[in-house]
């Protein structure tokens, strides 16, 4: 039998709500009743395994309890009830750079912040190049932090905590920083991880994340594990519940939630000549068109276009932040293109979806679900297994002359 | 509480954070250091003018040479003392201080307390260093009493390191502690004998009416015997009695258990408390 990386065994974690906060001695001393408190369990009976080598993922909507349990299995908050044992060393990223000392170096603060994290100090000398090249701050590493810019001190800090080395890697919902090109070392840097066998332990509230790094998922809600299984699953079950007060548009079949600051009006898809048509060929030009509108100004939206088979499989995903093309505001009315020179998709029928999220991609204002069904007939390149043509091609090579 | 072995793995990251202390100081401050060193003289200087000069408060003949300085009597006492306050009130922050710290991170949270406290004991070291040289300048040939010297300065480390962590912790859960300790340490001052010889301290006194053995009550104070034990190699060039240093064993220990025993008990809820 295989020990689980965590075990978490009926914990409950309870916090008191003082109506009165009392933190002076006379207040202590001086009243005759207890003070007003109200009880609260933040985490509730909650029993889960994390096997070696896993990324597990734990989701649920603020205050469901996902961030205590974490804390709670870092060992920085005590459960009440119940005990949390894990295998081996831990690693928590819940806040980058919170041991930084603004007036200290960034080199003073490496080494210290190494070791609050159980980085031994042989081991920090060694991994020090590695660690503020990672960061990208080799010029300002003596300089006191508290003059970096906050990219620079959350990456420093980022980069101290991903090289402590952990057996487990409690990481709380901060894969969301630093500009593209440090997200893209970041999760280079994880999936590294994942390879070396490390136990991940994931809260994040993007379902993308969770949907694409986890293995398996807890769902809380109210402190209490509301389900649990593989990743897709509970993602699914998730996001269906999250949208409870979503829009269904029965006539054409469409489904919409969000928060509406921003609304996918409709979606098109035009052929080379600009004409809206249901039917396109592989190999030809294709847009695809969506016209929103903003009921005010935001800043910096991000549009998706997700394609997926009938069944729900995932085809593609295309946005505007991924094509580097996002806008520093928005408002009022108009449509935004995305154009494919030659379209890959292999006959079939698809379907498309819009979106207008945020930069971080965690608030969605809006999401237009099956906003068109658009078929695809055969074209060049001709081919019939899976929903995407390479767009390779084949060359034979000269036969092996006989010896 | 954590086990020993936590606390030997711990070692290297209570290093760290004393060098954090200690860097941080004085950073970005013009005399830097020097600053450690000019409190304490200054000290010296005023005490010397108001007790020495006005109130006229002589130091005692050094039992073992012919020196006589009230200075020099005044800074065997003082920079203990000063330990002993700057120590335990230093350390009363540093868990309100380092909340964040507490909130985001796991370690054993005593290192904390206990970081605070060794950069005042390297604060003492160099003090006490530096008076040794001036003892020595002075005629007092101090050298040979250095081992009983630091085992002086190991006790009373001790002795802080248990009242920090008792009210680091308490001060987490009532803010109400700094304020009082301020009040506290001006009293204890007062009754601890170091702007005046112990001699000068009545058998037995009429107090609002009362007729109390105040020199005998005076003992009960441990700093008294720390001053005095300090005072007897410093000044006098005299071993303390055996029973004065078993004494001071027996209150530094009882002070560290029970600041551990304390810290122990109400560090579960600081995360949450802070």
């Amino acid at each position: 039998m295989i020990e689980p990386a965590v075990l978490v065994d009926g914990v409950s974690k309870r916090f008191r709500l003082y109506h009165e906060r009392n933190q002076s001695l006379k207040a202590a001393l001086m009243r005759r009743r207890r003070a007003i408190v109200e009880e609260f369990w933040a985490v509730r009976d909650v029993s889960l395994e994390v096997p070696p080598g896993s990324t597990f993922g734990l989701i649920g909507e603020n205050g469901s309890g996902k961030s205590t349990l974490m804390k709670c299995m870092a060992k920085i908050l005590r459960p009440d009830v119940g005990s949390i044992t894990v295998d081996g060393k831990v690693s928590a990223l819940l806040e980058l750079g919170a041991g930084f000392h603004p007036e200290l170096s960034g080199r003073e603060n490496v080494f210290l912040n190494a070791s609050i994290l159980g980085l031994r100090q042989k081991e920090v000398v060694e991994k020090f190049d590695e660690i503020v090249d990672f960061a990208g701050v080799e010029q300002f590493i003596d300089q006191p932090v508290k003059n970096y810019s906050s990219g620079m001190y959350v990456r420093l800090g980022f980069s101290v905590a991903i090289n402590v080395d952990p057996d487990v890697l409690l990481v709380d919902e901060v894969l969301a920083v630093g500009d593209e090109a440090f997200q893209r070392k970041c999760n280079e840097k994880f999936a590294d991880l994942r390879e070396a066998g490390k136990t991940i332990v994931l809260v994040s509230h993007s379902m993308v994340a969770v949907h694409n790094l986890c293995d398996q998922v807890a769902w809380l809600e109210h402190g209490k594990v509301k389900m649990l299984g593989p990743a897709r699953a509970v993602v699914d079950e998730y996001t269906g519940a999250l949208q409870a007060d979503r829009e269904v548009n029965e006539e054409t079949g469409t489904t919409r939630w969000g928060s509406g600051e921003g609304r996918v009006e409709r979606v098109e898809v035009l052929n080379a000549s600009g004409t809206p048509v249901p039917v396109v060929r592989t190999g030809e030009p294709v847009t695809v068109r969506v016209h929103y509108k903003f009921t005010e100004r935001i800043e910096q939206p991000v549009f998706f276009v997700p394609v997926n088979t009938l069944d729900g499989t995932n085809v593609a995903g295309p946005n505007t932040r991924a094509g580097d093309c996002v806008p520093d505001s928005l408002e009022g009315e108009g449509h935004i293109d995305f154009h494919v020179d030659r379209l890959l998709l292999l006959p079939g029928t698809y379907d498309l979806s819009a979106s207008i999220v945020d930069y971080s991609c965690l608030h969605t204002y809006d999401f237009l679900k099956h906003a068109l069904r658009f078929d695809v007939e055969a074209g060049e390149p001709r081919e019939t297994y899976g929903f995407v043509s390479l767009g390779g091609t084949w060359q034979v090579g000269a036969p092996v002359a006989r010896a | 509480m954590t086990t020993l072995a936590e606390y030997r793995s711990s070692r290297e990251l209570l290093n760290n954070l004393t060098l954090r202390e200690l860097r941080s100081k004085y950073k970005r401050s013009v005399l830097g250091w020097t600053w450690s060193l000019l409190n304490p003289l200054a000290t010296m200087l005023i005490f010397t003018l108001v007790f020495r000069f006005f109130l006229r408060i002589e130091a005692p003949v050094s039992k073992s040479t012919d020196l006589h300085s009230f200075s020099l009597y005044l800074l065997c006492g003082l920079l203990p003392w000063n330990f002993f306050v700057n120590g335990v009130t230093a350390s009363m922050g540093s868990l309100v201080g380092n909340a964040n710290l507490i909130k985001k991170t796991y370690f054993p949270r005593e290192l904390l307390v206990i970081a605070q406290v060794n950069s005042w004991i390297v604060s003492l070291l160099i003090e006490m260093a530096l008076l040794a040289v001036g003892l020595i300048v002075f005629g007092n040939m101090v050298l040979p009493w250095l081992p009983v010297a630091i085992l002086l300065m190991a006790l009373l480390a001790m002795f802080v390191t248990g009242l920090a962590l008792a009210f680091s912790v308490l001060n987490v859960y009532f803010r109400d502690i700094q304020h009082f300790v301020g009040i506290l340490f001006q009293v204890w001052f007062y009754l601890t004998p170091i702007v005046y010889p112990l001699p000068r301290v009545p058998e037995r006194a009429d107090i609002f009416g009362n007729d109390l053995p105040v020199r005998a009550l005076f003992h009960v104070n441990p700093m008294v015997d720390f001053v005095e034990a300090f005072r007897a190699i410093l000044y006098d060039l005299q071993a303390p009695s055996l029973g004065i240093l078993a004494y001071l064993l027996v209150v530094s220990v009882v002070s560290l258990v029970g600041g551990m025993w304390l810290f122990g008990r109400l560090e579960g809820k600081l995360a949450e408390e802070l």
